[in-house]
């Protein structure tokens, strides 16, 4: 019969309690940081937002970049970017959004295939004119604030109100350090990205769900224990599952970084940072964000609530 | 928790099933498909303009410029009706979208209230005792307009698609005044951008000769149009009369062609009505000029030698031989009632799309080995049990996407091979809780049960969260987005029944068939 590798045997005694002030400041000093880059260095926003034109092509033999942007800054669209893209003879020209109208980002692209001739196989282009991108840009800040208060709503709901606030505050951690990462790193910052950062926020929240859950379980059990000591116990019975978890949705992310191609790089990097920075703050603040605005202990709420436990019997 | 009712066994195992059957098309190539009999399953999960390759285009129906030529309309048929009815006023202009004028006699006001009404029943008017007055167009009645004119204009988009022979073009409404294009294997849509940039609206009109645009002075009822015929000098302009001979909307047919010296033309048919009234306005104008006029531009202005009888004609001027094609179609599938503006273009090359699908199925494949050693690693045969429930869970999710006829996207493929890894999740909490009750002094078949029970809740709201950022990005996300949470969303829910059901099956089945002292876990 197999048998199962277990590297947890028994159950840990780490103090995560005591290292909750350290994980504050590290977490205000990470958010701090990466509102200041968001503010000074902003974000490197793919046409998705701030509107112009991409082109992938492919050239024969490898690119000559040095001609190629010699001869597209002559066309008087301003500021031409090229840039190798996975192999040496695919480049990616950027144009920056034209002024005027959305027909004029129109011409620019009729202008660029001019000037690139028939000799290089267009693989992807994309125009995006100024109207879209204000939309798509209004969309996604809409998007992701409502992530954030339907999932803090849905935890308050199902818990009570001091888990729907710590839930809130790690959520908002993740995604305003993933924002920073991607400010700092300058990687573009597309709709795919934005996908990436909602998902973050989803998954973070599943993981302080697992915990917080543990937490209302011991609660219960323990009506006496100190609340330090609760939630220092819950943590380290469920840190077997977080590593566990942790690593098979690594894992599928990684795969992806590595085989998924350019198109999912920033995406996938979103993915991995925002599964170890999630799982951070699910120990880190999550939950010991409860021990300052406590729940109610089970003694003085009994028989309020139900357990998951008597959720599941239905099947 | 560890009994299972018949019943349900059969369902489980009939979902499971489904799913591997409902999947099966996905492996095979469409065209392979297409000749299977259809009694089998035959959806296939669609692949987005990402994956193969395509263009998707949206545009803008400009309803300011169908605003404004209504508002010259209105103007025209107010100096018209003032004149005859001989009521004096000052400042007549349309600016900002509405209407303003002064009346001499502010006394003759509901004489003025009459006429408004008469020229367009769709204005609101307001009057001050001054006599000053503004017409507006009233919201209710400009809703309906574009909504017509919107209707029209895909309408109008669709049977030019059409005529250009592309496949499976998507053609939709978006939002109040927007519209969609997809055209699935469209390497280069410039074609298609050419013939949808023109609202090609044509109008034959009688040129006056008496007027001479280059005095300056345009006579009422005529209208001075700039001359496209490749001869002119740019911004040459030529008078015309404002009444309509005949519109294009009476043509039947117009092809390409060529005239007697070889050069690209247009060739058009009239319908009966169209025919009786151009050979009409030939006759009792023989040896005047006609100017044809194609989106406020006179494209040619010949003489009428002998009256046409026979509701057929030929356009020349300066057409090539593309765009003498291009008018032709736009002639045969009609005037667009607006302009379309264009606000974004994204076009895949097939080339990339199938690196896209390498890229995306190597990275999945890869993703599912590594998950699956990992549980077999760490839980051994709990971690086969999870791993066949993970292969479940993977049909049903192709299953669902082929079946409710969903767009798979690169995103949608990332959020598969993102599923899968969290998938597993369900069955490590549960495993994990199984390990602690067993740490805890509790029996075998106790442990399994309060293993699967008190997992049960933290599962469904570990999962229900995830759900909601997945609708989130749904309905307020576009393209790359929407294909994500699509996945997700199904993602989760299946892998919310395999993880439960299809695993507590399979260790309940176990246990009972060997009934073991100590679970390997």
């Amino acid at each position: 019969m197999l048998r199962p590798l277990i590297i947890i045997r028994r159950i840990p005694n780490i103090d995560f309690m005591g290292l909750h002030k350290l994980g504050f400041a590290f977490s205000a000093l990470l958010t701090i940081g990466s509102i200041v880059l968001f503010l000074t260095q902003g974000l490197n926003f793919g046409i998705d937002f701030s509107g112009g034109t991409l082109i992938e092509v492919r050239t024969q033999g490898p690119a000559d970049l040095a001609t190629m942007r010699a001869t597209l800054n002559d066309l008087g669209l301003g500021a031409v970017s090229l840039q190798g893209f996975g192999a040496p003879n695919e480049v990616l020209i950027r144009v920056a959004r034209q002024p005027g109208s959305d027909q004029a980002q129109m011409q620019a692209v009729a202008k660029l295939k001019a000037a690139l001739g028939s000799g290089v196989e267009y693989r992807r282009t994309e125009v995006v004119g100024p109207t879209v991108g204000g939309e798509l840009i209004q969309a996604g800040v809409i998007a992701t604030v409502l992530a954030l208060f339907a999932i803090a709503a849905y935890v308050w709901l199902r818990f009570e109100w001091p888990y729907g606030v710590g839930a809130m505050l790690s959520t908002l951690h993740d995604t305003i350090t993933t924002v920073g990462l991607f400010s700092l790193l300058q990687i573009e910052f597309n709709l795919t990205t934005l996908a990436a950062i909602l998902t973050i926020a989803g998954y973070s929240v599943n993981d302080t769900v697992v915990i917080y859950d543990r937490v209302r379980e011991t609660t219960r059990k323990y009506k006496t224990m100190e609340f330090r000591a609760l939630i220092n116990k819950s943590l380290n019975e469920t840190l077997s599952r977080t590593i566990l978890t942790v690593s098979t949705t690594a894992l599928a992310v990684l795969s992806l970084l590595i085989f998924g191609g350019e198109v999912l790089r920033g995406f996938s990097i979103a993915m991995l940072w925002g599964i170890v920075v999630g799982t951070y703050s699910s120990l880190f603040i999550a939950a010991p964000v409860l021990y300052y605005v406590r729940p109610r202990r089970a003694s003085r709420a009994k028989g309020v609530e139900e357990t998951p436990a008597q959720t599941g019997q239905a099947s | 928790m560890l009994y299972f009712p018949k019943w349900l066994v059969a369902l489980i195992l009939g979902i499971c099933a489904l799913g591997v059957v409902l999947t099966v098309p996905n492996l095979f190539s469409a065209q392979t498909v297409e000749r299977w009999p259809n009694l089998l399953p035959k959806k296939q999960v669609s692949l987005g303009l990402d994956l193969r390759g395509g263009s998707y285009l949206l545009y803008e129906v400009d309803m300011r410029s169908v605003l404004t030529e209504r508002l010259g309309n209105v103007l025209d048929g107010l100096r018209n009706e003032f004149r005859t009815a001989r009521i004096g006023y000052t400042g007549l202009n349309a600016e900002h979208g509405q209407i303003g004028f002064a009346l001499r006699e502010p006394e003759r006001m509901e004489e003025v209230r009459g006429l408004v009404r008469k020229v367009d029943p769709d204005l609101d008017m307001t009057a001050g005792a001054d006599g000053a007055v503004t017409l507006k167009f009233n919201e209710v009645a400009l809703q309906r307009v574009e909504q017509q004119i919107v209707e029209q204009s895909i309408e109008i988009v669709r049977r030019r698609i059409d005529e250009t022979g592309t496949k499976e073009p998507t053609i939709q409404r978006e939002g109040e005044n927007r519209i969609v294009l997809e055209l699935p294997g469209v390497e280069n849509p410039e074609f298609v951008k050419r013939i949808l940039g023109k609202t090609a609206k044509m109008t034959f009109q009688l040129v006056d000769e008496s007027a001479s645009s280059a005095a300056g002075h345009v006579p009422p009822g005529d209208v001075a149009l700039p001359i496209k015929d490749g001869h002119a000098p740019p911004g040459a302009t030529i008078v015309v009369q404002k009444r309509v001979l005949v519109s294009g909307e009476t043509l039947t047919d117009a092809q390409a062609t060529f005239d007697q010296y070889g050069a690209p033309a247009v060739n058009f048919k009239f319908d009966a009505a169209g025919a009786r009234r151009f050979g009409d306005a030939t006759k009792a104008n023989v040896g005047k000029r006609f100017a044809i006029v194609l989106d406020n531009a006179v494209i040619s202005a010949p003489v009428i030698r002998e009256p046409i009888l026979g509701g057929q004609g030929i356009i020349t001027g300066s057409f090539t031989t593309d765009s003498a094609n291009d008018l032709a179609l736009q002639l045969r599938a009609g005037a667009l009632p607006a302009p379309l503006v264009p606000l974004e273009e994204r076009t895949v090359g097939p080339d990339l799309g199938a690196d896209s699908i390498h890229a995306g199925a190597l990275a999945s494949i890869v993703g599912v080995i590594l998950v699956v050693v990992f549980m077999i690693v760490f839980y051994g045969l709990f971690g086969i049990f999870a791993n066949i429930a993970l292969f479940f869970n993977l049909c049903l999710m192709m299953a669902s996407l082929s079946v409710l006829g969903a767009t798979l996207t690169l995103p949608g493929i990332a959020g598969i091979a993102l599923t899968l890894g969290m998938a597993v999740d369900a069955n490590v909490l549960i495993y994990e809780r199984i390990r602690e009750e067993l740490r805890g002094g509790r029996s075998v078949i106790s442990s399994l049960q309060a293993g699967f029970e008190r997992a049960f809740g933290t599962i469904f709201d570990s999962h229900l969260t995830t759900l909601v950022a997945g609708f989130l990005m749904f309905f307020l996300g576009s393209g790359p987005v929407k294909g994500f949470a699509v996945t997700l969303s199904i993602g989760v829910v299946t892998s919310l029944f395999s993880a439960i059901l299809v695993t507590r099956l399979q260790v309940v089945t176990w246990l009972r068939r060997t009934k073991p002292k100590a679970i390997p876990i």
